[in-house]
């Protein structure tokens, strides 16, 4: 029997070998970091689960009741001993495995820019990130570069070796943007930002998802995600620049209508402010924007004058705005000009750093641990070192 | 009939809210159609309609009302796992460019109704009604604090599944997934009746999960025998009183956010819209308040099983009690300092996650006591191999699994890989399966001779068990493996043609579990059949050490001729050993609540409350919501909710015992 | 008490011989004690999504716009009077005095009555001003949070007068003297709800 099920494993590795494990096996540094911390955490944790489930069946067998054999002994329910080691052994394991989730979790932060393209080549200067916003609409996937004026839709490209820089939200639902050989998943919010830093370090097609359930189309909801070379880059968004469609307001408005399985589309150019406004829901002109309006409500809203600043919708994205009890559908008026919102939007978004790095913002601290990069402990003598993190900023 | 007439008398309700165009649903209406005709028809062809009702719809007998929620939960268990083996066979073809056989339409409500129905109206009304049926057996009550607050939970419970039956065939269900996230779930994007139909489902059955709830603390805290101090409870006990507290403590968190999120469905509010300062993250934040203590409602109790299964089995006390006694009670607590390991990826902070990252761990600390605690009950006992013991073998070696992929997912970035992924569905099928359903069977077999008075058939016990056990590890590790490929949650189709040979071997393994479930249904139907040989005259088939095994099988209605004095937390081996004997004179009368049928009358009235809203018809929520009231204050009204069994009829029952032993020999 | 099966005084004592007295209703108070405590755990959520909704008025009317700290004081007032009220009730209920009972539950009712009342005016006022719990995350979670309190004392009324009608049936019996006991625990959890509401939600909103 035991020959026989050795047998059947056989299979079982072709199998695996056949398959593309590429959460094990990524093709970018933070996926892959984030992979050895899986690794590792499992073989910590087999420390403990492989004796159990080895005494398990040990004990299962030793005492079954044919074998007269074992002792037996009815009343033994306690020893201190014992209790001291069951409760110790997993107590250390999950030390081990909380420092390192806390480490873990601090350098492989999505919001922290990244300290190194692979092991051994720290972010230089040289190293000038490519800047993407990232929009997961009803379904599909809109991809921004500032940088060059270009945008795409399920198609997004990055030259290998160099950082990425995500910002990322949402037009509607929640949804979660996630290319598993680039790096670990980020919700994408509606009226919300999350960030993600990362780096791919091979050239390849990749495939991204989102993996957030967000309705009838989440199936389609994929693009391909291409590492390319320098010049491969290059040409690629010449490329795209060459493309006819232009994204502004209207097209993005007609973009966002929901559709499923939405072929590659590429925009030549882009309006500066869209990004912004797709983030603070006021793509419709004559829509307050979240900025707008948090920055309102932070000096303690607009009182009872503002009470019937609504405006009935025009153009509506979803089924249904409103309820049955409910007013109509209608949405808080701006009362700025779209320049205005456009600056104020602008404002609240300033904090995109323009160039790389900033600063040393590796937050690991510790009486043991040097700040990367640096030579000697008194160069760090000026910041504190109280507490073994900081969180950047 | 004028428009504005039809649509008061009928809200949204219309023939097209039939879905006459998914052949599947007809054909599965029609199934069921004539398989209830059939159900009904035989029941009133035997005249036992009369007889359900008096003996088992109005009984506040705890331990009827235990079978019935285990019924219950059997009926919903082959309706979820219908939906499970439709997601195997939908997700095995939809490959090169095939959709498959499910639209997005359907296959969305199927996964959506899965998950609600094998948590809610699976796992809740097994775990209730084993606790309902064994905890006051245990202690030595009669019943339970409120009997007609337990029928009442009861029927509540069944009116939230009959309102999520309804939808299959009126109407539609939820296309959000199991935890209906906003704004997804809000009205502007879901305006059907699918969220309405599940919001009003788990409020219905909400109310009666918490006041059982209630009820169960009650009972531990006040009604224990004699002498039996916190400390001498039996550790299904001590499980049951925490899962309880869980359930008073993060129910009514469900209750409240789902009546916000009906707020801004129905009026129109900002809870958790995008417009207008709403936040949806607090949803979230919300729901896994409750969400997550709801893992550990479910899995506490069997933590229970498993503890008075190793111990009667291995014919050997339980290895520290103690200690499993504060496991128990530091689970409990942490239960509610884990929420956010949920969404790790919602961008919180890293310190923030490593907070939430790191007490998740903490949590298998005195998980794996606990399984340190069984395998030295086992270390030097006596195991005899009886089903529930090969249940409880099996679960310790699938729980450590699905234990150990638990923590890896509580890391951070780990989670930033797994989340959401196929891999997450392996980890918590893994445990549920592993460790509650494993469970559930194993306190199914060990107490249904104590329900009955005969035991289960062994021969297809153990088809059950193996084709479970097996059919899990094919259901699941595929989902292992096709997660660390990257293959997110609730596709429908697939474009990667190498990942098909896993699914197709996953839809093998649920057909396992489909033999599994059919031979556990052919067991209980060929052990009935063979009762007469499977019969256990004693009331202790399994040499058991807890009171529930002193008296006799099925126990009569009073459980306990005489109130029990406990000296140990073994009290019946203690007994034993000691040498008692079983009183055979001078019973007295005994004081016992009468059945009532306002618990079914008002969960109907809920019901239609809830159906009413769902279709917006006001006039019909209005009057049943009165009716509900007025039937609530009317039961006030009745004073005399109790009577006593007289002492010759206690004595009559008794001797027919004495009797029966004396047979045994 | 506590009898043995056997007579000697040495033997275990496996079983009670007398049935011993399960006073009905002795569960009750425990019972009705995590009844509230899971409600309390509701007011919790509602004041939790208060607490992150307060601040979000979608440039619309705050707190210092909307509410009348006088109305409120006067309101709250009233429910405080009325747990007195109910206190007074509950003493003579002690004595056995049927009447006084009933007129002390009766002066109760009617203070709650009268704080449902300026409640409702207040919500009408604010509704007719454009404020409605549509208008802003705010006034959703304001109007939630005392809508639900008002909610419960307007179920305390209903019960209040149902057992007003009992108690003129029946008497002051046990089960009566029992549900009045749980009465007055729920009146006096919404008077502790009602300070919280009061503080957290008025006050505090003023100072905002």
């Amino acid at each position: 029997m035991k020959r026989f099920g050795a047998l059947l494993l056989f299979p079982l590795a072709g199998l695996l070998s056949g398959c593309d494990l590429v959460v094990l096996a990524p093709a970018g540094d933070v996926a892959a970091q984030q992979r050895d911390l899986l690794v590792v955490s499992t073989l910590l944790m087999l420390i403990i689960i492989v004796p159990v489930m080895a005494l398990t069946v040990f004990f299962a067998w030793r005492y079954r009741q044919s074998n007269a054999a074992a002792t037996y002994a009815p009343d033994w329910d306690h020893s201190t001993k014992l209790e001291l080691v069951i409760w110790a052994a997993p107590l250390l394991i999950i030390i081990c495995l909380g420092a390192l989730t806390w480490l873990g979790t601090h350098l492989l932060d999505p919001y922290r820019r990244i300290d190194r393209i692979e092991p051994g080549q720290p972010v230089t200067q040289n190293h000038k990130p490519l800047r993407v916003e990232v929009v997961a609409l009803d379904w599909k996937w809109l991809f921004i570069y500032p940088d060059y004026g270009i945008a795409s839709v399920n198609e997004l490209a990055a030259p290998v070796n160099q950082p990425i820089d995500f910002r990322i939200t949402s037009s509607a639902v929640m949804n979660s943007f996630y290319i598993p050989a680039l790096a670990g998943q980020i919700y994408a919010m509606p009226g919300m930002e999350t960030k993600l830093h990362a780096v791919i370090n091979q050239a390849g097609t990749y495939s991204g998802f989102s993996a957030n359930y967000s309705g009838a189309g989440f199936s389609g909801m994929r693009f391909a995600f291409h590492g390319m070379s320098d010049d491969a880059f290059g040409q690629w968004v010449a490329q795209t620049r060459t493309a006819s469609a232009k994204l502004d307001r209207d097209s993005y408005l007609d973009l966002e209508k929901p559709s499923e399985n939405e072929p590659v589309r590429h925009y030549a150019s882009v309006d500066p402010d869209l990004y912004g406004a797709i983030l603070n829901l006021c793509v419709e002109r004559g829509k307050m924007c979240m900025s707008e309006m948090m920055s309102i409500d932070a000096k303690g809203g607009l009182g009872l004058a503002g009470v019937r600043n609504t405006l009935p919708l025009q153009y509506d994205k979803v089924a249904r705005r409103g309820a049955i009890f409910g007013n109509d559908p209608s949405y808080v008026a701006s009362i700025c000009t779209a320049e205005e919102a456009a600056a104020v939007s602008r404002a609240s978004r300033e904090d995109w750093p323009t160039y790389w790095p900033a600063k040393n913002l590796s937050p690991l601290r510790g009486a043991g641990l040097l700040r990367p990069g640096t030579e000697s402990r008194s160069a760090e003598a000026d910041t504190p070192s109280f507490g073994l993190l900081r969180r950047e900023l | 009939m004028p428009d504005t007439l039809t649509k008061f008398i009928f809200g949204r309700l219309s023939w097209d809210s039939l879905p006459l165009h998914e052949p599947i649903v007809v054909a599965t209406f029609i199934a069921v159609a004539l398989g209830g005709i059939a159900l009904l028809g035989a029941i009133t062809y035997f005249k036992l309609w009369t007889y359900l009702w008096r003996e088992w719809f109005t009984s506040v007998d705890h331990k009827k009302i235990g079978i019935m929620y285990m019924v219950l939960g059997l009926v919903m268990l082959l309706r979820g796992f219908s939906d499970a083996i439709m997601m195997r066979l939908q997700q095995a073809i939809a490959f090169n460019g095939s959709e498959g056989y499910l639209n997005s339409h359907h296959y969305d409500q199927i996964f959506t109704a899965h998950g609600v129905i094998m948590i809610f109206f699976v796992a809740m009304p097994f775990v209730t009604g084993l606790m309902n049926f064994v905890v006051p057996l245990q202690i030595g009550a009669r019943d339970v604090s409120f009997p007609f607050l337990n029928n009442f939970s009861f029927w509540m419970t069944v009116g939230g599944a009959v309102l999520v039956m309804a939808s299959l065939f009126v109407g539609e269900f939820a296309r959000t997934g199991w935890l209906a996230y906003p704004p997804l779930s809000g009205i502007g994007y879901s305006p059907d009746v699918g969220v309405d139909y599940y919001i009003w489902a788990l409020q219905v059955a909400g109310v009666g999960t918490t006041l059982s709830g209630i009820n169960l603390i009650c009972t531990i805290i006040k009604m224990r025998a004699p002498g039996m101090t916190m400390m001498r409870m039996p550790v299904f006990t001590w499980t049951s009183l925490c899962t309880n507290v869980l359930i008073v403590a993060s129910f009514p968190v469900l209750t409240a956010v789902l009546a916000m999120l009906s707020l801004d469905r129905y009026v129109g509010t900002n809870f958790f819209t995008n417009d207008f300062g709403g936040n949806p993250m607090m949803y979230v934040n919300l729901i896994w308040i409750w969400g997550h203590p709801e893992v550990y409602i479910l899995i506490l109790p069997l933590f229970g099983v498993f503890s008075e299964v190793t111990s009667t089995f291995s014919g050997k006390r339980l290895f520290g009690y103690t200690s499993m006694v504060y496991a128990t009670v530091v689970i409990t607590i942490l239960s509610y300092l884990v929420w956010l390991h949920h969404f790790f990826t919602m961008g919180s902070g890293a310190s923030v996650n490593s907070f939430f990252g790191i007490t998740t761990m903490i949590i298998s600390i005195p998980t794996g006591a606990k399984i340190f605690n069984w395998l030295f009950t086992m270390y030097r006992g006596r195991i005899r191999f009886e089903l529930p013991m090969m249940w409880t073998v099996a679960f310790m070696l699938t729980f450590t699994v699905g234990g150990m992929t638990g923590v890896l997912l509580a890391v951070p970035p780990a989670d930033f890989v797994l989340h959401n992924s196929l891999f997450l569905i392996a980890h918590f099928h893994n445990v549920i399966i592993g460790g509650v359903l494993f469970g559930l069977f194993a306190g199914i077999a060990y107490w249904w001779p104590k329900a009955f008075g005969f035991k289960l058939d062994p021969f297809w016990g153990k088809v059950s068990f193996w084709c479970w056990v097996v059919g899990f590890w094919f259901a699941f590790m595929p989902l292992y493996i096709l997660g660390l490929m990257g293959v997110t949650r609730r596709m429908r189709v697939f474009d990667d043609p190498s990942l098909q040979i896993w699914f197709v071997i996953a839809a093998f393994g649920a057909v396992l579990i489909a033999a599994g479930i059919a031979a556990f249904l052919v067991q209980i139907f060929v052990s009935i059949r063979r009762r007469e040989a499977l019969t256990d005259p004693t009331g202790d088939p399994w040499d058991g050490r807890t009171l529930e095994w002193s008296t006799s099988s099925p126990p009569p209605a009073y459980n306990f001729a005489f109130t029990p004095v406990v000296r140990d937390n073994d009290a019946w081996w203690d007994m034993k050993k000691a040498g008692y004997v079983r009183p055979l004179s001078g019973f007295k009368p005994i004081h016992m609540p009468s059945n009532t049928g306002t618990g079914i009358i008002l969960a109907g009235f809920s019901v239609t409350l809830g159906f009413a809203m769902i279709w917006y018809i006001w006039w019909l929520a209005a009057l049943s919501f009165v009716c509900l009231i007025a039937t609530a204050i009317g039961h006030t009204f009745n004073y005399v909710r109790d009577f006593h069994i007289p002492a010759g009829e206690v004595t009559r029952t008794e001797e027919a015992r004495t009797s029966l032993l004396a047979a045994q020999g | 008490m506590a009898s043995t099966a056997t007579a000697a005084g040495t033997e275990p004592v496996f079983h009670l011989e007398e049935e011993h007295a399960h006073a009905e209703g002795s569960s009750t108070m425990l019972g009705f004690w995590l009844y509230l405590m899971s409600d309390c755990l509701i007011f919790a959520m509602l004041f939790a999504a208060y607490g992150v909704l307060g601040g979000n008025y979608a440039a619309g009317p705050a707190p210092k716009d909307l509410f009348d700290l006088n109305l409120v004081a006067v309101n709250t007032a009233m429910l405080l009077f009325s747990s007195i009220t109910y206190g007074f009730a509950m003493l003579t209920m002690d004595k056995g005095r049927v009447a006084a009972t009933q007129a002390w539950l009766a002066v109760t009712g009617l203070f709650g009555l009268a704080f449902l009342s300026i409640e409702l005016y207040e919500f009408a006022h604010m509704i007719h001003e454009g404020a409605t719990p549509q208008r802003s995350a705010f006034l959703s979670s304001f109007f939630t949070l005392v809508g639900t309190h008002g909610l419960h004392v307007t179920f305390g009324i209903i019960w209040l007068v149902t057992l007003m009608v009992q108690v003129a049936r029946f008497g002051l019996i046990e089960a009566n003297r029992r549900r009045l006991m749980c009465l007055s625990m729920f009146w006096h959890f919404l008077d502790v709800i009602w300070i919280g509401v009061f503080t957290f939600v008025y006050l505090m909103g003023m100072l905002r």
